[in-house]
C-alpha cells in the first residue's frame, strides 16, 4: 500500500513537472507572433465586447460570432487578446461598468456591449472615458444622451420576423386548405411587454396575414429573456387555447421543445424560433427562426471607426445589407414556402413591401395616420426627463417608420387582432 | 489483552480525534492545503487547457489586483461579502440556520432603491443616506425576526422558513422592478438618479468605495467585540452549544433567539443598503446574487471570527475576479475557472478535517509508539 502511495506521489510530481516544462515553450511563441502582427498589419486597434452570458446562449453566440467575423474581415485577429478582448457573463449591473472601465484601462479603443440592460453602465463609463467609443447594442439612448462617444446599433429584426411570419402563414394556409385547422389562431411567447417585443410580434402577425388575412394572435409574456421552463409553459398554455403556430421572442429553446412534445402526442402545432436554428430540438415542429446577422453592424461600425469617420449615434440596417435573415426551413414547411420567402425578401429589399404598411393594420378599428413618439428618456414614475429628445410623427409614406428615428424599436401600437393574455405592466 | 490485540490485523489507516492542536501546526496544515490545491489545479489546467498554470495564476492575480481600479473592485466586493458574513455570524454561532440572507439583503435593497427614487432631490444626500440606512436596517430586521419568532414560539424549522422568506423578498423585488422599470416592459430599472447622483455614497478619502470599507469594518470590529466580550455574545454561544444548558443557566432562549436574528437580519438588510446606495445604484432580483449563501461559507470557515472573515472574503473574491480575468484572457469558459475555485475551496475545507483529526498509518511511527 505504501508503495502504491509513493508511486502515486511520484506520478503527481512528474506530471506537474512536465506541466511546468511544457508550457513555457507554448507561451513564448504566441506572444512573439502577437507582437509582430500588431506591428506588421494595419489594424492598430483594440476592441472589447461585453457579453451578458457566454457561448452557451444563442443570443451571445450571435454577438461573439458577429464580432469575430467582422474583425476577420477587417484584418483584426479575434484570437489575439491584444486586439480583441471578450468579457463573458457580465451581469446588467455594476459588473458591466467594472468590465467597461477595465476594458478601457486595458487600452481598448472601442467597446461594445450586447445587452439592453448594459446601457446605463456603458453610458456611465462613456462619460468618464471621452476618448473611447462605447457602443451599446440594442440600446436606445445614444441619440439623445448628448455624448459624442456613445452609440447604439440594432438590426431591422422586424424584417426577419415578418418573413418568418410568411413561412408560418404558408403552413397555416396548407393546414386550413386540408381542413386540419379551421381556426387560424397564432400564439406568441413574448419576454416582456416592451416595444422591441411588441414590434416583433406585430411584424410576425403581419407576415402571417399576408398569406392568411383572417389570422389572429394571442401573446403570453414570460417576464424573462431566458427561461426554459417558463417559455415551455407559455407555449403549452397557448396550444391549450387552440393556437396552431407558436412564435417566440425569448432566448431559450423552451417553446420549440414544448411544441415538439405536443406534436408527438398528436396536437397540430408548429413553432417559429428566434436567434438560433431550432431544428435540433424540434425537428418536425420547427419551421424556421428569425435571425440577426450582427457581423454586418459590427463591421460597419468598426470600418467607420478605423477610417476615422464619424460613427452615427444610431445605426440600424436590414436585409438589404444582410443584417437579418431566417434559418434553414424545416422539413414540415409547406410546399412553395421557399418561393414565398424569396418573394418577400425581394420586395423588402427593393422597398416595394413595407412591413408596417398602415393599410395592412388597424388600431381600434381605425387606420393609423399619425403617431407621435417622444424620444426623450423619461423616468416614468417621477416624470423627470433624463435626456431631452424630439417628438416625431413616425407615420409617413403610408407606413410606420420603424428604426429610422432611432435604431432601437419604438413600435408600441397594439394592433387589432392581437390579444395580450397577461400584460400586467 | 496485548495478545488479543495483536491477533487482529491493524487497519492501514486509523482516524483519531485530536485533543487539541497547536496554532502554528493548524496554520501549517492550512497552508499545505492551499499549496496542494494549487498543484492539483495546475495539473487540471494543463490537462484540460494545455496552458501554463503559472501564467494562469499570474492572470488570476492580475485580474484581482492588476490595476488600482481592479484592486478597488476586489476590495469593494470583499467588503460586501464580509458585511453579509458579519450579519450571519451571530445567527450561525447560535446554531440558527439563517439561509435567508438573500432575502434580507434584497428587502434592504428594495427599500433603499424605493426611497432613493421617491425622495432623491427632496432630501440632502446625507439625510437621504441616513433614512435609507435606517429603513433598510429595520426591514432586514423584520425579515430576520419573523422566522425567529416562529421558531421561538412554535418551534418551526428555521431553515425552511428563512429559505421561503427569500422567495417572498424576490417576488416583492420583481414586483417593484416591474413598477419602476424604465422604459416600460424592459425589466430594468437602470441607474437610479444617474445624472444627479442623489442618494449615492459620496467619495470618502477620495475613493468611491471608501465609505463602504469604513462602514463594513466598523461592523466587523463591532461584531467581534459583541460576540467575544459582551454578555449577549456569551449567551449566543451558550444557546448554540446547548439549549438545555442555556435554560439551566437561566438564559431566556426565546429572547436570545429573537434578539440575535433581529441583529443578523438588520446587518444583512444594511448590506442591501450598501449594495444599492454604495455600489450598483439599481435594484434587480440579482442584487443579492447568491452572496447570501456564499457568506455562509465565509462565516463558517472563519468560525465566526470576523477578522478571519476578512481574509476569507478576500480569498473568495480574489478567486472570483481572477476567474473573470482568465476567462477573458485565455478565452476559457467561466466554468473552467469555477472548477479551479472549487478545487481550492475543497482543499481548504478538507484541511479542517486534518486539523480536527489525525490519521495514523499502520506500522508508522505513531502506531509503533502506542
Amino acid at each position: 500500500m505504501k508503495k502504491i502511495l509513493a508511486l502515486l506521489l511520484t506520478l503527481v510530481m512528474a506530471l506537474s513537472l512536465t506541466a511546468c516544462g511544457g508550457q513555457e515553450e507554448t507561451s513564448d511563441t504566441p506572444a512573439d507572433e502577437g507582437g509582430e502582427t500588431t506591428q506588421g498589419e494595419t489594424a492598430d486597434i483594440k476592441v472589447g465586447l461585453i457579453c451578458v452570458h457566454d457561448q452557451n446562449s444563442g443570443y451571445d453566440v450571435a454577438h461573439i460570432d458577429g464580432l469575430t467575423a467582422a474583425c476577420e474581415a477587417l484584418g483584426i485577429d479575434p484570437t489575439d487578446t491584444n486586439q480583441v478582448v471578450f468579457k463573458y457573463n457580465v451581469a446588467e449591473n455594476q459588473a458591466c461598468y467594472d468590465a467597461a472601465v477595465d476594458l478601457a484601462e486595458q487600452g481598448c479603443d472601442i467597446i461594445f456591449s450586447d445587452s439592453y440592460g448594459h446601457q446605463p453602465y456603458m453610458l456611465q463609463a462613456a462619460r468618464e472615458y471621452e476618448d473611447i467609443t462605447f457602443v451599446s447594442c440594442t440600446g436606445d439612448q445614444a441619440g439623445v444622451s448628448g455624448l459624442d462617444n456613445f452609440k447604439n446599433i440594432f438590426p431591422y429584426t422586424y424584417e426577419s420576423r415578418y418573413v418568418s411570419g410568411v413561412v408560418a402563414g404558408m403552413k397555416l394556409k396548407e393546414l386550413m386548405d386540408a381542413g386540419t385547422v379551421t381556426d387560424p389562431k397564432v400564439g406568441y411567447v413574448g419576454a416582456y411587454p416592451y416595444a422591441e417585443v411588441v414590434c416583433g410580434y406585430t411584424a410576425f402577425l403581419l407576415g402571417i396575414q399576408s398569406i392568411v388575412p383572417e389570422a389572429y394572435m394571442e401573446v403570453q409574456y414570460t417576464n424573462s429573456w431566458f427561461d426554459l421552463a417558463g417559455e415551455a409553459e407559455a407555449a403549452n398554455t397557448l396550444m391549450a387555447r387552440g393556437c396552431v403556430i407558436i412564435g417566440q421572442h425569448a432566448d431559450s429553446t423552451g417553446a420549440p421543445s414544448a411544441v415538439q412534445d405536443a406534436q408527438e402526442k398528436g396536437t397540430v402545432a408548429y413553432s417559429v424560433g428566434y436567434n438560433i436554428d431550432m431544428l435540433s430540438v424540434a425537428p418536425t415542429a420547427a419551421l424556421t427562426s428569425a435571425q440577426n446577422n450582427w457581423s454586418v453592424l459590427y463591421q460597419a461600425t468598426l470600418e467607420k471607426f478605423m477610417a476615422g469617420e464619424e460613427i452615427p449615434a444610431d445605426y440600424a440596417t436590414g436585409h438589404a445589407n444582410n443584417a437579418v435573415m431566417i434559418s434553414t426551413l424545416g422539413e414540415s414547411c409547406a410546399e412553395g414556402t421557399q418561393e414565398a420567402v424569396d418573394a418577400a425578401w425581394a420586395a423588402i429589399d427593393d422597398g416595394s413591401l413595407k412591413v408596417f404598411d398602415t393599410s395592412k393594420f388597424t388600431v381600434g378599428g381605425q387606420t393609423v395616420t399619425e403617431y407621435e413618439v417622444n424620444f426623450s428618456i423619461i423616468d416614468f414614475e417621477s416624470g423627470d426627463v433624463v435626456f431631452e429628445g424630439p417628438t416625431e410623427n413616425v407615420i409617413s409614406d403610408g407606413a410606420f417608420q420603424e428604426s429610422v428615428y432611432r435604431s432601437a424599436p419604438y413600435f408600441d401600437l397594439r394592433i387589432d387582432g392581437i390579444t395580450e393574455l397577461n400584460n400586467n405592466g | 489483552m496485548t495478545q488479543t490485540v495483536q491477533h487482529h490485523k491493524e487497519p492501514l489507516l486509523r482516524i483519531v480525534k485530536r485533543d487539541g492542536i497547536a496554532r502554528p501546526k493548524a496554520y501549517a496544515i492550512r497552508i499545505a492545503a492551499v499549496l496542494a490545491s494549487l498543484v492539483v489545479s495546475g495539473i487540471f489546467i494543463f490537462a484540460i487547457t494545455k496552458l501554463n498554470p503559472i501564467q494562469v495564476y499570474e492572470a488570476i492575480f492580475d485580474g484581482a489586483f492588476g490595476t488600482n481600479r481592479r484592486s478597488w473592485v476586489t476590495i469593494r466586493d470583499a467588503m460586501m461579502l464580509l458585511c453579509i458574513g458579519v450579519g450571519l455570524a451571530p445567527a450561525f454561532k447560535m446554531k440558527f440556520w439563517n439561509i435567508g440572507a438573500e432575502g434580507q439583503i434584497l428587502i434592504g435593497g428594495v427599500v433603499t432603491a424605493g426611497i432613493m427614487r421617491a425622495w432623491g432631490g427632496d432630501l440632502s444626500t446625507p439625510a437621504l443616506l441616513a433614512v435609507m440606512g435606517i429603513v433598510s436596517l429595520l426591514c432586514g430586521c423584520l425579515w430576520g425576526v419573523i422566522p425567529a419568532v416562529f421558531k421561538a414560539v412554535w418551534n418551526t424549522n428555521e431553515t425552511l422558513f428563512t429559505l421561503m422568506m427569500n422567495y417572498v423578498a424576490i417576488q416583492i423585488t420583481s414586483y417593484c422592478v416591474a413598477l419602476w422599470e424604465n422604459p416600460v416592459g424592459s425589466n430594468s430599472v437602470g441607474i437610479i438618479n444617474q445624472m444627479t447622483a442623489y442618494g449615492h455614497f459620496p467619495k470618502v478619502f477620495g475613493q468611491a468605495y471608501g465609505l463602504n470599507v469604513v462602514l463594513v469594518l466598523i461592523l466587523a470590529v463591532g461584531m467581534y467585540i459583541y460576540l467575544k466580550y459582551s454578555k449577549q455574545g456569551y449567551e449566543i454561544s451558550v444557546v448554540g452549544d446547548s439549549e438545555n444548558t442555556a435554560r439551566y443557566a437561566g438564559i431566556n432562549v426565546k429572547k436570545v433567539t429573537i434578539r440575535t436574528m433581529a441583529i443578523s437580519g438588520a446587518i444583512c438588510g444594511l448590506a442591501g443598503f450598501i449594495e444599492v446606495a454604495g455600489v450598483s445604484h439599481t435594484i434587480s432580483t440579482e442584487t443579492a446574487g447568491g452572496r447570501g449563501f456564499t457568506a455562509i461559507i465565509v462565516a463558517w470557515l472563519a468560525q465566526f471570527n470576523t477578522f478571519v472573515m476578512i481574509l476569507i472574503s478576500f480569498l473568495l473574491v480574489f478567486l472570483q475576479q481572477g476567474a473573470i480575468q482568465i476567462a477573458s484572457q485565455f478565452n476559457l469558459n467561466d466554468y473552467a475557472s469555477e472548477i479551479i475555485t472549487g478545487i481550492i475551496l475543497f482543499f481548504i475545507l478538507s484541511s479542517e478535517f486534518f486539523i480536527n483529526y489525525r490519521v495514523i498509518v499502520r506500522g508508522g511511527k505513531e502506531a509503533k509508539g502506542k
